[in-house]
């Protein structure tokens, strides 16, 4: 820390200009496209019809809070959000604590479990669609089969479920690494030292490992929470938005509206929807990971 | 001891079959690969089959997997190269030149990277359809490198941060130039930490879908929007869709175990150690 110090006084020539051009482009993707999707949100503008022009005033925003579509597609949002986040930083944790014990290959189990995330979206879900979950030559129907039941047409009876299960399956390792991360630098001495005082398992659990792991898990909780806002790859190749609505989120109703129904006005006022949501929660990741930076 | 021994030993079962059953849709998938395309729809799935490499032979003979193989390269080697070119400097000044404004310098750049894809969605694929930009290598280059700008400062930032300024210092008395010191002792010393800083940019560029799905079509398209492609016609070519998924998170997956530790700082902007 002192060498801060000593340096904190001057600011020696020729820095600016290195740093310059990493600001200024970033500068330009922030302010750029952010006003013009507000700008755009207030006119009347439409790709395939250029005689539909001028000023709209709050219409766009008054048509898409009277559009159903709006209502449902920001419950799935929250709904898949909500759901998947559960389901991964649930499992994150107890799978943190499992790849915490020592035992017999324990360094490529963890490779086995931490591969999911490294798949590009796409690909994770047309595994689970074509090969999994398919009704008929899927995996699970066969499984079904063995055990008498009925095979589940995933993505006819349960579609949200099913983007659930895939996207929770993508993330979980993701949770995983940090929160075992986290878990590792839980000094030995405070756990002995538990042991000691005839702390049980779940004692431990309660009183010392979650306590330890509450920054570690409302990062992940907002890191993942700021990727699922804009969740998309997933619903393109297997439900696209339905069967009619079920699984469209707020990103595949903008899509839908902008680049398939080619309401540019419609799209932006839901465009500016995406991004209060997203500053909602980025403002308490900024606040969090602030705390802990040292410059 | 007899104790420790049996519950390490239930910790084994335990950990083996959670792992298994998380890889088995990936392991999965490389098995229908090796299947031929009848084998692969059957029921009930054939476990035990004459394995063939036919269908890595017939995905690698179409030219436009080649094509679309090519693209995924270009495009996150590419903007991976560009952003280092941005972030390295950066980082550089705000490691070893922190003044009252590197702080806020660098929670602003992380809060770009708040800002969702789809809010901006409507201006970049207009400006880009305006610019010609739609279905070019540079395009996908250019929102890539801005998306992973910022992780990238932050990571090099952390990295930087490991070595002592007394290195630089006592070359700064022989008068190196600012970008000497940058080019001839820092980046040395930094290479680890810029190689894996490089890494995650590559996966990150690799495996991103937004974007790619929709700001091209065929031209510059890559994998993730080739795989996307077989998504819509159904139950004829598992075996051959397996075996092009395959070849698409081969050599991330690789890249990825290597760099697991890296990932954490990288994708936690240092808020987890």
């Amino acid at each position: 820390m002192a060498r801060s110090g000593n340096n904190r006084k001057r600011r020696p020539s020729g820095t600016l200009v290195l740093i310059a051009p990493s600001v200024i482009s970033l500068l330009i993707w922030m302010l750029v496209p952010l006003a013009m999707t507000l700008w755009f949100s207030f006119r009347r503008f439409n790709l395939i019809n250029p005689f539909i022009t001028g000023f709209a005033g709050f219409d766009n925003y008054r048509f898409l809070l009277q559009d159903p579509a709006l209502l449902t597609s920001l419950i799935n949002t929250v709904v898949l959000v909500g759901s998947v986040l559960a389901i991964t930083v649930g499992a994150g944790i107890l799978l943190a604590i499992l790849f915490d014990q020592p035992f017999w290959g324990q360094s490529i189990a963890r490779l086995l479990v931490i591969a999911p995330f490294f798949v590009m979206p796409t690909v994770s879900a047309l595994i689970w669609k074509n090969m999994l979950m398919h009704p008929v030559n899927g995996v699970f129907a066969y499984l079904a089969k063995l055990v008498g039941a009925n095979a589940i047409d995933w993505f006819g009876d349960v579609p949200m479920l099913s983007v659930v299960i895939i996207v929770a399956w993508q993330w979980i390792p993701f949770a995983t690494l940090i929160l075992l991360t986290a878990i590792q630098s839980l000094s030995q001495d405070q756990k002995e030292a538990a042991h000691i005082d005839g702390a049980g398992p779940l004692m431990m659990f309660f009183a010392i490992i979650l306590p330890h792991l509450q920054r570690a898990i409302s990062v992940v909780i907002m890191i993942e929470a700021i990727f699922f806002l804009s969740l998309f790859a997933e619903i393109f190749v297997t439900t696209s938005g339905g069967p009619g609505l079920a699984t469209t989120n707020l990103a595949w109703l903008i899509y839908l509206r902008a680049l398939l129904e080619f309401n540019i006005g419609g799209a932006s006022a839901a465009g500016i929807f995406a991004i209060i949501l997203a500053n909602i929660v980025a403002i308490f990741l900024i606040r969090t990971v602030a705390r802990n930076l040292e410059t | 001891m007899q104790l420790k021994r049996r519950q390490k030993l239930i910790m084994t079962v335990l950990g083996w079959s959670i792992a298994l059953l998380m890889f088995f849709p990936i392991f999965w998938m490389f098995l229908t690969s090796l299947k031929t395309e009848i084998e692969a729809v059957a029921t009930p799935p054939s476990l035990f089959f004459q394995a063939t490499f036919d269908n890595f032979r017939v995905v690698q003979a179409r030219a436009d997997y080649l094509s679309f193989a090519t693209n995924s390269i270009i495009i996150s080697i590419g903007s991976t190269l560009l952003a280092m070119l941005f972030a390295v400097p950066a980082a550089y000044v705000m490691a070893f030149f922190p003044d009252k404004r590197t702080r806020g310098t660098l929670l602003w750049m992380l809060s770009t990277k708040m800002l969702p894809p789809v809010g901006v969605l409507v201006p970049i694929y207009l400006l880009f359809r305006n610019l010609g930009l739609i279905d070019t290598h540079i395009g996908l280059i250019i929102i890539y490198m801005l998306m992973n700008l910022p992780i990238l400062v932050w990571m090099l930032f952390t990295f930087f941060k490991d070595i002592p300024n007394d290195i630089l210092e006592a070359s700064r008395i022989d008068g190196a130039g600012r970008l000497g010191e940058l080019i001839y002792l820092l980046i040395p010393l930094a290479l680890p930490g810029i190689a894996s800083t490089s890494l995650l940019s590559i996966i990150l560029a690799w495996n991103e879908a937004f974007w790619s799905l929709n700001l091209t079509t065929f031209k510059a398209a890559p994998l993730t929007a080739f795989i996307a492609s077989f998504s819509a016609p159904e139950g004829l070519f598992w075996a051959k869709l397996s075996a092009a998924s395959s070849l698409a998170i081969a050599p991330i997956l690789v890249l990825g175990w290597f760099s697991q530790k890296q990932l954490v700082r990288g994708l936690t902007f240092g808020a987890v150690k």
